[in-house]
């Protein structure tokens, strides 16, 4: 669209101030969240639908419709928002868009079946910015995602993108720059949270041309995926980043190394890169500065390794993505070795904010060590999942139960998972878990003070850290009573083992034995012993694995340990497994709650479950092959997982206490037709 | 290996214009590794060695880049391609019980093929959606909050028989 390149700073506030008052014409806008999450609910066809519904009411040229990056909010997509007013509507169909073309567009009236509930208060809320969802959170890098489409430059510029970039190259000298992001006290977001202006100082002075300049955008830790929603929904601000870091280095080549399964990532990162190489904002002389730099983007092959700093510049050598012993760091002899500069997607878009809004700014925000925001994909067994930006030091608390709303259907709140699989661990356990009658029974109780304090605790780098976990890239996954720790143990072993390059031997061998241990306790097979031997093994692999990736590796079996090792011990000890996860130690059955809905015959793959409509079903325990697919789909509760072997005591339980459930729903009716 | 014949000019033309893509860098391989299994589906090994004289690379170093790396396989996949997600979020939403009904669905174990050569599924570690989980893919679509009763229609789907559900209605 706007060929012509830009040749001075001039130009391009030109170009801006155009910019932004054709946005100002435009009066309302309707933006769509295309990000992932909303793309797999069909966003698409909403956006669709929205534009033939325009079309009909000839309203196409004076309403603008924008797909944008992620929002965050995914549990209630396909999101929509209405601007200038910020109308929110969620779980929006393809069948919506005419009634809100109709009454809010035209009629200035919102649609209440859209809103969204608060699900304490049953109040409506309309404005995106009261739900309690985004109340909490700090969106400095993601604030731009939900209003611009990511795929056009002139949206970023509008919303004052690249200032940062001009400020860096023409007001700043490198050293001074890098003083700069050092006094913001910015910390790699990728896991290690080292410093980032000291790995650009190092970077800097290490002798040896070309430097490189690498962002990892190989997010391979299952549970996280802000990285993914950044390159899709604000490829710029990463760009922006690297221009600056390169220029505080004294780099003109960089490369960005995204994880093949992001497709969307890959096309409208080069999408960006033309776009910002058209307008002279990368390539040689930008902006007229005399500095030249220029981005490649790298798809990866698929390999958790590869998020490591040696194995990722391997991999993009074309070479066999294995990690090298690291007695000369990366930013002396890296890439093709010679000087590279790696940080990790979010790293680098919080580059731009700190440069534009100054160092003071940004270190006003966040604990002593750890400053700005961090972006965390806050999912699993949690009301409200999705990705959420909050200011360092927020606690665990407000985390999941201000922002995340809470454990759905009434569960009970068991751990949180921080840090991915390698450098990620569980820690909490809420006061409530330990009352329940089960637990106390069994003995399975802990310090509950240690545990209340633990919700409380602040989230930052070192505060993690000293609980036995990390920051890691982001991912926070929350787990109620339904998991069995020694099982995620099992899982994250299973995870790393398969994952492991195996180049060296600790983590080869190591991850293989623990998987052994693991997998034979959580079969009820398990001795006392091994534990021990689990946690020598800990010790060793962290004391002398290559990388981190075996390095860290321990961090969830420790953590389970040393929460959780009453666990441990009921698998062992009285072959029983307190969440009811581990197959061969259990059982399945139905309690007299079953209200003979017939909803859980249809999955069960061995016919195992028999029951006529409205009357007690049962589950034949020599045909049941614990698969789950019941509880899972049973709307009651009503699916019990117990103690193998027991499962017969509980149907014959339930068939003496077992009620027809006519007179319930027949209540039911009656408040409902009152 | 069990590698479908193709015919020689067809990989020849394909590799060529893959390679020329990129350029015949090292650096690239990669990236042209994956192309070439876009277009095959997988990685047939007559391909392989059109690619290593293309490139200029040794056979063994694109065989060593092609076993390590998951994304690549030596074997044919199916017409129809499901993946599993098996990561940290969606495995506390019990991923599993979609993976072992998925295996009694189809009759076959993970990284296989039906017979008919239709449908291939395998697990990934994460496919970065995860507020959505349990998740999977067929054929890159992505299908979130599964559980079993929607597996069994998709799955009927793909083997081109209606569901039940559908048959019945038609009946009524």
């Amino acid at each position: 669209m706007n060929s012509a390149r830009l040749n001075a700073p001039a130009e391009l506030e030109a170009l801006r101030e155009k910019l932004v008052k054709q946005r100002l014409e435009n009066k309302t806008i309707i933006t769509i969240c295309a990000g992932t999450g909303c793309l797999a609910c069909g966003c698409e066809s909403v956006a669709n639908a929205f534009r033939d519904v325009l079309k009909e009411v000839r309203l196409d040229r004076d309403v603008e419709i924008k797909t944008t990056g992620c929002h965050g909010f995914c549990e209630r997509g396909p999101l929509v928002v209405i601007h200038p007013e910020g109308t929110f509507y969620q779980k929006v169909k393809p069948a919506d868009a005419k009634l809100i073309v109709e009454q809010t567009i035209l009629g200035g009236q919102l649609v209440k079946k859209l809103l969204y509930k608060d699900p304490q208060t049953k109040k409506d809320i309309p404005k995106e910015r009261d739900i309690p969802f985004y109340k909490k959170q700090m969106r400095i890098i993601f604030d731009k995602n939900g209003y611009m489409d990511p795929t056009s430059i002139n949206d970023y510029l509008a919303l004052g993108g690249y200032v940062g970039m001009v400020k860096a190259l023409f007001e700043f000298k490198p050293e001074a720059l890098i003083e700069e992001v050092k006094k913001s006290g910015l910390r790699g977001r990728g896991g290690g949270g080292f410093l980032t202006a000291k790995k650009w100082a190092s970077c800097r002075k290490a002798p040896g041309e070309p430097k490189y300049i690498i962002c990892n955008a190989d997010e391979g830790d299952p549970g996280a995926f802000m990285d993914r929603s950044l390159l899709e929904g604000n490829p710029h601000a990463v760009i922006e980043g690297m221009i600056i870091g390169a220029y505080a280095i004294g780099s003109h080549e960089g490369y960005v190394y995204v994880r093949n399964e992001y497709p969307l990532a890959v096309k409208n990162l080069n999408i960006a890169i033309k776009a910002a190489r058209e307008l002279g904002l990368l390539g040689d002389n930008i902006l007229g500065s005399g500095f030249s730099f220029d981005i490649d983007v790298s798809r990866g092959g698929g390999a958790f390794v590869c998020g490591e700093s040696t194995a990722l510049m391997a991999s993009l050598e074309g070479k066999i993505g294995e990690p090298r012993a690291k007695y000369i760091h990366t930013v002396e002899a890296g890439l093709w070795d010679k000087p590279s500069n790696l940080n990790n997607v979010e790293t680098w878009a919080n580059v731009p904010i700190i440069v534009e809004k100054g160092a003071d700014w940004f270190s006003a925000i966040g604990t002593k060590t750890s400053k700005g925001t961090k972006i965390f994909a806050l999912t699993g067994k949690v009301n409200n999942t999705g990705l959420i930006e909050v200011p360092m030091g927020i606690t665990l608390r407000e985390i999941l139960y201000d922002i995340g709303g809470g454990v759905p259907r009434n569960k009970r709140f068991k751990a949180v998972q921080t840090g991915g699989p390698s450098g990620g661990t569980l820690i909490v356990e809420t006061s409530e878990a330990r009352i329940h009658d089960s637990m106390v029974a069994h003995g399975d109780i802990l310090d509950e003070e240690d545990a209340l304090s633990l919700l409380d605790l602040p989230v930052d780098f070192d505060e993690l850290t000293k609980a036995g976990s990390m920051m890691g890239s982001g991912g926070m996954i929350v787990m109620d009573q339904d998991s069995c720790m020694v099982d995620v143990a099992k899982y994250f072993i299973n995870f790393l083992q398969e994952e492991s390059c195996g180049k060296c031997l600790p983590c080869r061998e190591g991850l293989r034995t623990m998987l052994d241990i693991l997998t034979r306790i959580s079969d009820g097979k398990g001795d006392m012993k091994e534990l021990d031997v689990l946690e020598e093994l800990s010790t060793v692999m962290m004391d002398t694995c290559l990388c981190q990736l075996g390095g860290s590796a321990p961090n969830p079996v420790l953590s389970t340990l040393r929460y959780f090792r009453h666990e441990y011990l009921a698998h062992i000890k009285d072959h029983r497994c307190p969440a009811g996860v581990c197959k061969e130690l259990v059982s399945h059955a139905i309690d007299e709650t079953c209200t003979g809905c017939h909803l859980c015959l249809k999955p069960c793959p061995t016919n195992a479950i028999t029951g006529s409509l409205r009357s007690l079903h049962v589950i034949d325990q020599a045909k049941c092959i614990q698969c789950g697919a019941c509880y899972q789909i049973c709307k009651f509760d009503s699916i019990r997982r117990v103690k193998r072997g027991e499962g017969e005591l509980i149907q014959q339980r339930a068939k003496e206490k077992w009620q027809p459930p006519m007179k319930k729903s027949a209540a039911a009716g009656a408040t409902a037709a009152a | 290996m069990s590698a479908t014949p193709v015919a020689n000019y067809d990989v020849e033309q394909a590799i060529t214009s893959i390679v020329n893509n990129y350029g015949a860098k090292p650096q690239a391989l990669i990236m042209v590794l994956q192309d070439i299994q876009k277009h095959f589906h997988y990685l047939p090994m007559d391909a392989l060695k059109v690619a290593a004289n293309k490139m200029n690379l040794p056979i063994a170093q694109i065989y060593g880049v092609a076993t390590f790396y998951k994304a690549f396989s030596l074997e044919p996949k199916g017409k129809h391609h499901i993946c599993v997600c098996t990561g940290t979020a969606c495995h506390v939403r019990q991923a599993k019980v979609i993976v072992d009904n998925l295996e009694l669905m189809l009759g076959i174990k993970m990284r296989e093929t039906t017979k008919d050569g239709e449908i291939s599924f395998e697990t990934v570690n994460c496919l970065g959606a995860c507020a959505l989980g349990p998740l999977m893919t067929v054929d890159d679509v992505y299908y979130g909050n599964m559980n079993v009763t929607k597996l069994g229609k998709l799955v009927d789907e793909l083997h081109g028989i209606k569901s039940a559900a559908g048959a019945e209605e038609e009946v009524a």
